[in-house]
């Protein structure tokens, strides 16, 4: 028997080895250890041994099925890791074809700029105004200290619905609108769009955008002015950025200013783009005018505040290159799907 | 304004360079536009003497001279010019120079003979007669007397001359002048300012007053009239200094009492106008409104038509001058004058520019007057033409001045609190330095009663925030430490509207849709291109009176004509597809013609076409209301009655059966106007109704505990029944577990026969608070079933 059993072991090692496929692995497992198979007739045999044969045979028996049982599963392992290769060498794929995008939209070039500064003035403790765009005279003009026969009002071509009523020129009259409710201190911004009488052509339109800040408040100074300015200018165009603020005349504003930021193009140094100053003008500013507040129901003898207002077209064209501004308002999918 | 530095350095001393001049001066309020340097392109030209001029061998019309530049070897040139003989004086351009305009000149042949250089005209030279009145007009410049040889022509003639151009802001019309800038240019730099000295010795004798008298019958649009006569007047060309002065300031020089208006008026910012006395009937002056419908003709030799207005300068007789505008040609000076009139006067501004504007006549004089001056310059500027008058020797002054000047304007005291001052600006300026910078800009300060006297060329200065900018300005708005507001402190935020148009925006991107602006005016012919109903309200609109033509007259009541225009642009310039989605107003009048503001209504318009058809534009819709927690609440609706879409394929998006939006095909017809060969899809979406409609609250669903059963059933129905009758149906019946039913398939064919459908749902049944078992669920799909077949006529197919 013990003979017996050590040949049935090395044939199942000896097979073990030659198979090369997970189905005869099952039917070599089933063949030497299954209820018909190889072994078990062997065991089945032990009966007729003696009581002192009968324990070591049986410790034999059970070491030669531990070991083929071993034996099998390594064999399995193996075939399995084979198989599986196999398989994913079948499954290779051209990596360097394109992947499918899902289609996302594109914010419009202006957004990006209107929603990036709204964010800017947000942080800084400030609430998004808004007004009619048709509007008032007496809003867009006379609260803002330009009385009828100011020569502001010629310059700024406006169009005019009636005597009264007429398409906003600038953001300013929410200036007034946001006073007039009341409610102090004021940190609002409006950005919107306004309207001036220009033939479209790559530098003008008709329409466009502006950006209006106004705050308000009790011992607000021309200081603060600066730096609430200069933190924007930082926020929008980066740490290197250098403001420049230039002695300027709004009817609105007293003292007024217009803040230049080093040119984006040469960094400060003078080029072809800001003529050779190092500089270019991005916004008007200055501290609210004692009229316009009284105006709009403020004692400014109580409170002080500064306001300013800004192109949005001009910051957009410049931040992405776009030389023509017609672009803006074609809405050719080429065009807005590069932002 | 164009300010030639050498004239500005009369008045005050600056000693920077031009490069610092321009920054210093542009930091303390007076913004330059740019500067340019007179003469600066001229280069290697230099005084030289003819010598010999001979005849050239190969041409008739070419002559060859040798001239002599002050160097060992005299230089052979050829020329043309035919107004040279041995001995003149010209200037020579040397081999390698440059003249004006950037021309550049070489050694060159001239027919066989080798010219080295070229002899100048006053033209080449960048110039022309009224600089040099002296030059002849077609040759060579030579000069009038005897030069040294060899210099730089550009020093020898005096050509060079730096030139700042700067803007003047509306506020300031006293910068306007050269006397203006001079006085900021001195403040800059904090050194004396000299205003010119202006005396007159009025030779002439007798008195103004007999010669002329004057009568101002507006006085409000004409505040002062001053006059004084020149006799014996003899018209010549300015000196060269003058005319330099003038045309580096902009102005070309003519004569010199041309000269002499146009040079006062540059330096103290006060137009000037000379009349020849003898064309003013009974010499008198009268300044009165023009009658409606009078006629004149300007110096320009156009017929002016008049309306009652404007103001004119007249004599008992007929008008002579357009005020403040143009003066009239019957009584402009002629080359035989014997005495003149000069005029400095003042009017309104605005009625100037009001004037200039209506006869499309904006001179240098009415662009001052229309900025408001102060009438108290013009007594200085009429005596400064008359004594410049006897600087030149152009007449004899007659003694006096009709000064018609009735109610005059005094300076005025404007108190100022140095605290306050500082306050304001957030700086600490002491009181003794904003004495000195009051004083630099003339006004008389008393420190006792912390006052300052205004002088009335400044009525910009009202109040003492005007006071605090001018101490700003020449402190320095550098210096002026940036700080945070300190104050009470607020929240930044966007409002519930604006947060929800900012959510939909996204929802728009997500969904694919590039966002898209358009203008919001347009022509009043979209309506018959969007097949609006003669009738519509629509058509009811805010009209601009003044537009930039009729494409762009009305704010427009429709978003529609936006879109359709964008997406042809697309179409046109073959892009496959586009998908666009605007937010943008349209503004409805209240009432028409427009009496007070109209609504301005925020609207979402999505527009696509391209490899979609209706259910993918109605599933953007969907998912928007799903991301704003209001699917539930809206229903779509077949709506026929859009007359700009499609019959068929348009749902109105409504809550409660309230319409507040619809989505669609567009018609073909339209579509065809707009040149789009192609289905187009459309939504347009009220944005105050959705934002009052969006549920941003979310209140969690625990997750499902016990497992669902799904059940499929797929039926047959006619054609016309819609999926929301079925559906109806299938929810009223299935009972207490149904969690969700999902259309999976719809299908028409030949298997299914004609004028049907097959329709597919999946049914999910579910309990939160135990597992389900088939016989829970049997029952509700028999009732759907029984039901649908009852109500629907829908057979069930077997599958």
């Amino acid at each position: 028997m013990k003979q017996k059993l050590k040949e049935i072991h090395d044939r199942a090692i000896a097979a073990l080895k030659e198979i090369g496929q997970i189905k005869d692995l099952e039917e070599t497992k089933v063949k030497l250890l299954g209820k018909k198979g190889e072994l078990t007739a062997v065991l089945k045999e032990m009966g007729k041994l003696s009581q002192e044969e009968r324990p070591i045979i049986g410790q034999l028996a059970n070491e030669v099925r531990q070991d083929i049982e071993q034996k099998l599963e390594e064999a399995k392992k193996r075939l399995l890791a084979a198989e599986q290769e196999l398989k994913l060498k079948a499954e290779t794929i051209d990596v360097t074809m394109p992947g499918k995008k899902c289609t996302c939209g594109h914010k419009h070039p202006m957004s990006i700029v209107i929603d990036e500064i709204s964010d800017i003035f947000i942080g800084m403790g400030y609430e998004i105004a808004e007004g009619p765009e048709v509007e008032k005279d007496y809003y867009n003009f006379e609260a803002l200290n330009i009385p009828k026969d100011h020569p502001a009002k010629d310059e700024q071509d406006t169009f005019y619905i009636n005597g009264d009523i007429l398409l906003r020129t600038q953001t300013s009259p929410v200036q007034v609108r946001t006073m007039e409710k009341g409610k102090l201190p004021i940190r609002a911004i409006s950005p919107g769009t306004v309207y001036r009488s220009d033939e479209v052509d790559a530098t003008h339109s008709p329409v466009f955008h502006q950006l209006e800040g106004l705050v308000v408040d009790k011992g607000i100074t021309m200081g603060d002015l600066k730096g609430a300015l200069a933190v924007f200018a930082k926020e929008l165009f980066g740490e290197d950025v250098k403001v420049r603020f230039r002695p300027h005349h709004f009817p609105f504003t007293e003292p007024s200013a217009e803040m230049d930021v080093t040119c984006f193009a040469c960094g400060g140094k003078g080029c072809r783009v800001c003529k050779g100053e190092g500089y270019i003008e991005l916004l008007g500013c200055g501290m609210v005018h004692p009229k316009v507040l009284k105006m709009s129901g403020i004692d400014p003898e109580e409170y002080s505040g500064f306001a300013f207002g800004m192109g949005l077209e001009r910051v957009a064209m410049q931040r992405y290159g776009i030389t023509d501004l017609r672009l803006l308002f074609e809405n050719d999918m080429k065009f807005l799907k590069q932002f | 304004m164009d300010i030639p530095m050498s004239w500005l350095k009369e008045y005050t001393d600056v000693k920077t360079d031009i490069k610092q001049f321009v920054e210093d001066i542009t930091l303390t309020g007076s913004k330059v536009e740019g500067y340019t340097t007179m003469g600066g392109d001229i280069e290697n030209v230099v005084t030289g003497q003819i010598k010999k001029i001979e005849k050239h061998p190969d041409a008739d019309k070419l002559v060859i001279t040798t001239v002599d530049i002050g160097k060992s070897q005299n230089l052979t040139i050829v020329t043309g010019a035919t107004n040279l003989k041995e001995g003149d004086y010209v200037p020579v351009a040397l081999d390698g120079s440059k003249l004006a305009n950037g021309v550049e000149i070489h050694s060159g042949a001239l027919r066989g003979v080798t010219s080295e250089g070229m002899l100048c005209s006053i033209q080449e030279l960048g110039f022309d007669l009224h600089d040099f009145p002296e030059a002849c007009e077609n040759g060579i410049y030579v000069f009038p007397e005897a030069v040294e040889l060899g210099k730089n022509v550009v020093d020898v003639l005096d050509l060079k001359d730096d030139v700042v151009e700067f803007e003047i802001t509306s506020n300031r019309p006293d910068c306007f002048s050269m006397l203006g800038i001079a006085r900021e240019a001195a403040a800059t730099y904090k050194i004396p300012f000299h205003y010119p000295e202006i005396v007159v010795q009025e030779k002439a004798g007798g008195n103004a007053a007999d010669y002329v008298s004057v009568e101002i019958e507006n006085s409000e649009l004409c505040p002062r009239y001053a006059a004084r006569v020149v006799k014996n007047v003899k018209i010549e060309p300015s000196p060269r200094w003058m005319r330099k002065r003038l045309r580096a300031a902009g102005v070309r020089p003519i004569n010199n009492i041309v000269d002499i208006t146009n040079y006062v008026m540059i330096e103290m910012g006060q137009p000037m106008h000379a009349f020849d006395i003898d064309c003013i009937a009974e010499r008198k002056i009268i300044v009165r409104n023009a009658k409606e419908g009078e006629k004149i003709t300007t110096l320009d030799g156009t017929i002016r038509n008049l309306d009652s207005s404007m103001l004119v300068i007249s004599d008992p007789q007929k008008a002579v001058a357009v005020a403040g505008v143009m003066g009239g040609e019957n009584s402009k000076i002629s080359e035989n004058a014997e005495a003149i009139l000069f005029e400095s006067a003042t009017f309104y501004g605005s009625n100037i520019r009001v004037t200039a504007k209506k006869l499309g006549l904006r001179t240098d004089a009415s662009s001052k007057y229309e900025k408001g001056l102060d009438p108290n310059m013009a007594w200085d500027a009429v005596n400064r033409a008359a004594q410049l008058v006897e600087m030149l020797g152009a007449g004899e002054v007659v003694k006096g001045v009709v000064d018609c000047y009735p109610n005059k304007r005094e300076s005025w005291t404007l108190s100022y609190s140095p605290e306050k001052i500082n306050k304001l600006l957030g700086t600490n300026v002491s009181e003794d330095e904003m004495q000195t910078i009051f004083e630099q800009i003339e006004l008389k300060v008393d420190r006792q009663n912390h006052t300052v006297m205004v002088p009335t060329f400044r009525p910009d200065l009202e109040a003492q925030a005007d006071l605090a900018e001018e101490i700003a300005r020449f402190y320095g708005y550098d210096k002026i430490e940036p700080t945070l507001a300190a104050g009470t402190p607020t929240v930044g935020k966007r409002t519930k509207s604006q947060i929800i148009t900012a959510m939909v925006k996204q929802n728009m991107i997500a969904s694919g849709l590039c966002e898209a602006m358009t203008f919001s005016f347009e022509s009043p012919k979209v309506f018959d291109k969007l097949n609006i109903a003669v009738d519509s309200d629509l058509r009811k609109t805010v009209t601009i009176s003044n537009p930039l033509g009729e494409d762009y007259s009305i704010m427009r009541t429709t978003t529609l004509n936006g879109m359709l225009t964008s997406l042809a642009t697309n179409y046109n310039r073959r892009n496959d597809s586009a998908g666009l989605f605007e937010i943008g107003k349209v503004y409805l009048p209240k009432a028409v013609p427009v009496t007070e503001l109209p609504d301005e209504i925020s609207t979402l318009t999505i527009g696509m076409y391209g490899g979609i058809d209706f259910y993918d534009i109605k599933g953007i819709t969907e998912k928007l209301f799903d991301i704003l927690g209001m699917s539930e609440k809206v229903e779509y609706v077949t709506e026929k009655n859009i007359a700009w879409m499609h019959p068929g394929r348009t749902a109105s998006i409504c809550v409660n059966g309230k319409q507040f939006g619809y989505v669609g095909e567009l018609h073909p017809q339209v579509a065809a106007h707009y040149g789009i060969g192609t289905k187009v899809y459309l939504a347009i979406i009220n944005m105050p109704e959705l934002i009052a409609y969006a549920d941003l609250v979310k209140v969690y669903q625990p997750l499902p505990k016990f497992p669902a059963i799904k059940r499929d059933i797929a039926m047959v129905v006619a054609e016309n029944v819609t999926v929301k009758e079925i559906e109806k149906v299938i929810k009223q019946h299935a009972g207490q577990y149904l969690e969700s039913i999902e259309l999976f398939d719809v299908y028409q064919g030949k298997q299914i026969g004609k004028n049907l459908k097959s329709v597919a749902y999946s049914i999910t049944f579910r309990a939160t608070d135990k597992t389900l078992v088939d016989q829970d669920v049997t029952e509700a799909m028999k009732e759907i079933v029984d039901n649908l077949a009852t109500q629907l006529q829908a057979q069930l197919r077997d599958k």
